[in-house]
């Protein structure tokens, strides 16, 4: 572990076991698929078998009249919503679309698209109906790759969509690009004319899938006074709650959604799918209701990443990169809005390059509307820059990872959107990645092959709310409204353990539902430990004035000549008075009542997240299987507040990425129906394809934040894709611009070479 | 339709249910009986979250029928601990910080009790090809193969005391 500046802590640091851990191991937990309720029944979804139709009519009396059957809605069953587009936390939806993608409306935008559910007895009664339902399809042509859809004469998804830009201009042709923007600064031209080495490349990547095992449920019950109570599995519960309120127009007081523990997220689960059906079909019934999504469900019907197309040109000049000049088209799905711009945003930030010129394009296809995956835009975008420049090195007989030092974006270096980045651990990160034991090992041995990688993530900051009410024998219960996927009701409580100096085992926290805390947005943009952990500091500071004041009133002396250190109270003008904190616990009663500390805000200063990747493969010549010998991933972290899931996040960040990289895709038909929607032929890594995979911790912290906290879940999926494709490039002499890099493609490359 | 009874052993009590011929043996133990330690993730034998021990050998309960359960012996995550004492997998699995989600833990700590009570010094190579019928997506699987390694020792002493 390298460490800059650190300060000493007690708590931080780490590795207490978390405070849900024994449920989760003994099966006690509950998660959404979990609920069950008095008098509850199931619901099952119909979903369109085409790619793109017109819904001609819909006749569900015959599965309204199945035995067991208590309703079937539609559309129709949704209120009219307004073409008008809302701020739901990480992401702007517009919610006539939203709501088209709960139960579609006049067009089905892909297969898996929903359109009509049925709520029963048994969940196979269920399913039994949805064969009654008649739908009259119109099927038309379908859409389903990046650049068919820009072409003047594809398919239409939506003749009304022309393509907005930057500055307001639209489009007077209908078209599938929902939008084009551009970051631009320098000449590049001039920097291409003068470069020492120019790379020219086109990279593509398929969609992908963030491959929660746990798929989506939601558990409603619409109660006779307007109530909605809603049991499900998100990363927001909030946001949950807002979508709700817009789909079903309900105010938001009246609705509660208790989120329930959440088997993996990614991004995938922060919009709605099942919770406002569920909602509808309770509200018909009278009864809970249950809906849960099976795997095929998942893949078709919840939103994965984009497929993407990415042309690059990268110039050096001296030994450093000098201009960049790329265009970028993403696969948004079947409604606007994919991660296109946190590709362009991200893709140089490992780098101070004076010349750029990236052009972004949305675009629509007929596959489903795309959701957040882990770092959302900046892999396939990184794949690309990453490609590239390692070309360049290659070309100049230069070691990579001294390029890049060369080239590295520090304090003050200007992202493409012009901002000047703050404090960022970006060259420490490639200094501990060249002094690294992996990468001064030498690689031996035919077919195999090193790749280095960088990445970069924003991280985000946006909303929280905390509470820490003081128990009377001194213990704290921390009520918070952040979904923890992954530990941080243990980084949250070790955060308010040290901010205090008690100890981490009097710190009960709890996850609330939407009724008994404050707003917090998402647990996503890696913010949760940082954001929420800004105001579990709050709060904790919070409990100390309090108590100063509390102990000032008991010594009658003034409030300023008390402070509070090591978890204990001491008068600064009279040595004899001093309280620990429990013993002032007990007498919070006395005092003036329950002692709460709290604290609601809107975070800022989040710190960029960097990481630099070293891999060793080996390709098999016969099978064109890509096996991964070694991986080390470097990451400036801030502070590593439990080291363990910091690891662990940067572990299964990794193993994602090796999946994207070599084996997983969306595979479709060209009338647009996937073929591979279960986990047996979408290929997610196993124990088997993946050795153990070493972390490098990096400890610059974030100015932003009182102990130094970045994010840490998102940027390590970032640098796999390019480092596994500059260490096959090196194994194999052949540069792999196509993912996967599958066992086929690469064997068809091979055997072309020869 | 009709219900057929039958009766089983499960974590060591016996029982017996009623169930449809077409329920898999996971949907019964979780929507009947209330046991929902054990997880769905695929429902067609392709994740593992559903692993439960039958007559000593592991299965994937989502794709075991209910009505073949009759006169069977089930374990199921709910019957590892005893009490409040954690068997070592699951202490492991914490101390070794194995799980993010959790959702893969009642599998995997099924899995891996299968496996060290038949090879109770398998090793990494062992470990990963008894447990590759197990998805993780959280933590790459890493720490789960470093907990499982450090409850071998653990699960020796256990046994010789
Ligand atoms: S749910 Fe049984 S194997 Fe996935
Ligand atoms: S911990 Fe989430 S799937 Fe394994």
């Amino acid at each position: 572990m390298t460490t800059v500046e650190k300060p000493v802590y007690s708590v931080i640091g780490t590795r207490p076991i978390r405070p849900d851990g024994v449920e989760k191991v003994t099966g006690k937990a509950q998660y959404g698929a979990d609920v069950h309720l008095p008098g509850m029944i199931y619901g099952r979804i119909l979903r369109s078998p085409h790619a793109h139709a017109r819904i001609r009519s819909i006749d569900t009396s015959a599965a309204a009249k199945h035995p067991g059957v208590l309703a079937v809605v539609t559309h129709g069953d949704l209120p009219a919503a307004d073409d008008r587009v809302e701020e739901l936390g990480e992401t702007a939806v517009n919610v006539r679309e939203l709501s088209s993608n709960i139960l579609a409306s006049d067009k089905v935008l892909y297969r898996g698209h929903a359109v009509a559910a049925v709520a029963a007895a048994s969940p196979h009664v269920a399913e039994e109906a949805l064969a009654k339902i008649k739908v009259d399809y119109e099927v038309l042509p379908a859409v389903v790759d990046v650049r068919d859809a820009m072409r003047e004469d594809a398919p239409l998804l939506n003749e009304a969509r022309r393509t907005k830009s930057m500055g307001g201009q639209v489009s007077d042709r209908p078209s599938n690009i929902a939008s084009h923007n551009q970051f631009k600064a320098g000449d590049v031209e001039a920097a291409f004319a003068e470069a020492d080495v120019v790379v020219e490349r086109e990279f593509t990547t398929k969609m992908v899938h963030q491959g929660y095992v746990e798929p989506q449920n939601a558990t409603a019950a619409w109660n006779s006074d307007g109530t909605l109570t809603v049991y499900t599995s998100t990363q927001g519960a909030f946001a949950v709650r807002a979508q709700l309120s817009e789909i079903l127009r309900h105010p938001l007081a009246r609705i509660k959604v208790v989120p329930m523990e959440i088997g993996g997220g990614f991004g995938g689960k922060t919009v709605v799918y099942l919770d406002p059906v569920a909602a509808v079909l309770s509200k018909k019934t009278g009864r809970p209701v249950k809906l849960t999504m099976n795997r095929a469900e998942v893949f078709e019907g919840t939103g994965p990443t984009s497929g993407t197309y990415i042309k690059i040109k990268a110039a050096a000049k001296d030994g450093r990169l000098t201009a960049v000049k790329a265009t970028l088209a993403y696969e948004a799905g079947a409604y606007p809005g994919s991660s296109v711009g946190a590709g362009a945003m991200t893709m140089l930030s490992p780098y101070d390059v004076e010349n750029f010129e990236i052009d972004a394009y949305d675009v629509v296809v007929n596959k489903p509307k795309t959701a957040a995956y882990r770092a959302p835009g900046a892999p396939a975008a990184a794949f690309a820059t990453e490609s590239a420049v390692d070309e360049l090195t290659k070309k100049l007989g230069i070691d990579p990872l001294d390029f890049r030092r060369n080239s590295a974006s520090r304090m003050g270096t200007r992202m493409v959107n012009g901002i000047a980045f703050p404090r960022i651990g970006n060259e420490e990160t490639l200094d501990a990645a060249i002094n690294s034991p992996h990468y001064r090992s030498p690689i031996e041995g035919p077919n195999r092959g090193r790749g280095v990688a960088s990445g970069y993530w924003f991280n985000a900051g946006m909303q929280s709310s905390v509470t820490a009410a003081v128990n009377s024998d001194g213990t704290i219960n921390l009520i918070e409204g952040s979904t923890d996927i992954g530990g941080t009701r243990a980084s949250l409580a070790m955060q308010l353990a040290e901010t205090l100096s008690v100890p981490y085992e009097t710190i009960r926290p709890t996850v609330a539902d939407t009724d008994s805390v404050g707003h917090n947005d998402v647990t996503g943009g890696s913010r949760t430990t940082f954001a929420s952990g800004l105001a579990v500091y709050e709060a904790g500071m919070d409990v100390r004035r309090q108590m100063c004041a509390r102990a000032a009133k008991l010594w009658s002396v003034d409030p300023d000549d008390v402070v509070y250190e090591g978890g204990k109270l001491r008068c600064t003008k009279d040595s004899t008075r001093e309280l620990t904190f429990s013993e002032l616990a007990k007498q919070s009663a006395r005092t003036g009542g329950p002692i709460v500390g709290k604290a609601s805000l809107l975070a800022r200063g989040a710190g960029g997240a960097f990481a630099t990747h070293i891999v060793d493969v080996e390709v098999d010549p016969e099978t064109g299987k890509t096996t991964i010998l070694r991986y080390t991933a470097v990451q400036d972290v801030g502070t590593a507040i439990h080291p363990a899931y910091v690891e662990g996040q940067i572990q299964g960040g990794v193993v994602q990425g090796i999946g994207w990289a070599l084996n997983e895709e969306y595979a479709y038909d060209e009338s647009g129906r996937m073929l591979n929607s279960s986990f047996l032929d979408y290929r997610m890594p196993t124990t088997l394809d993946v050795p153990m995979i070493d972390t490098i911790v990096v400890e610059v912290p974030n100015p932003g934040h009182p102990y130094g906290v970045r994010g840490v879940g998102e940027v390590p999926i970032v640098p796999p894709l390019a480092a596994i494709a500059n260490a096959i490039a090196d194994a194999t002499g052949h540069r792999f611009t196509d993912l996967p890099m599958s066992p086929r493609r690469v064997l068809e490359a091979l055997e072309g070479l020869e | 339709m009709r219900r057929s009874q039958v009766q089983t052993r499960l974590n060591g009590n016996d029982i017996d249910f009623l169930c449809e011929p077409r329920q898999s043996l996971l949907e019964v133990l979780r929507d009947e009986l209330g046991f929902t330690g054990s997880k769905e993730g695929c429902n067609n034998g392709n994740c593992g979250a559903c692993t439960v021990i039958m007559n000593g050998r592991i299965v994937n309960s989502c794709c075991v029928l209910a009505v073949e359960t009759e006169g069977a012996e089930i374990q199921t995550i709910e019957g590892v601990a005893h009490g409040e004492k954690l068997h070592p997998l699951q202490q492991a699995f914490l101390e070794e910080a194995a799980l993010q989600c959790g959702i893969c833990t009642p599998g995997f700590i099924m899995s891996a009790k299968a496996l060290l009570e038949r090879e109770p010094n398998a090793d990494e190579a062992r470990i990963r090809h008894w447990l590759a019928g197990n998805l993780c997506r959280c933590t790459g699987y890493d720490k789960i193969v470093k907990a499982v390694l450090s409850a071998e020792p653990q699960l020796q002493e256990a046994k010789q005391s």
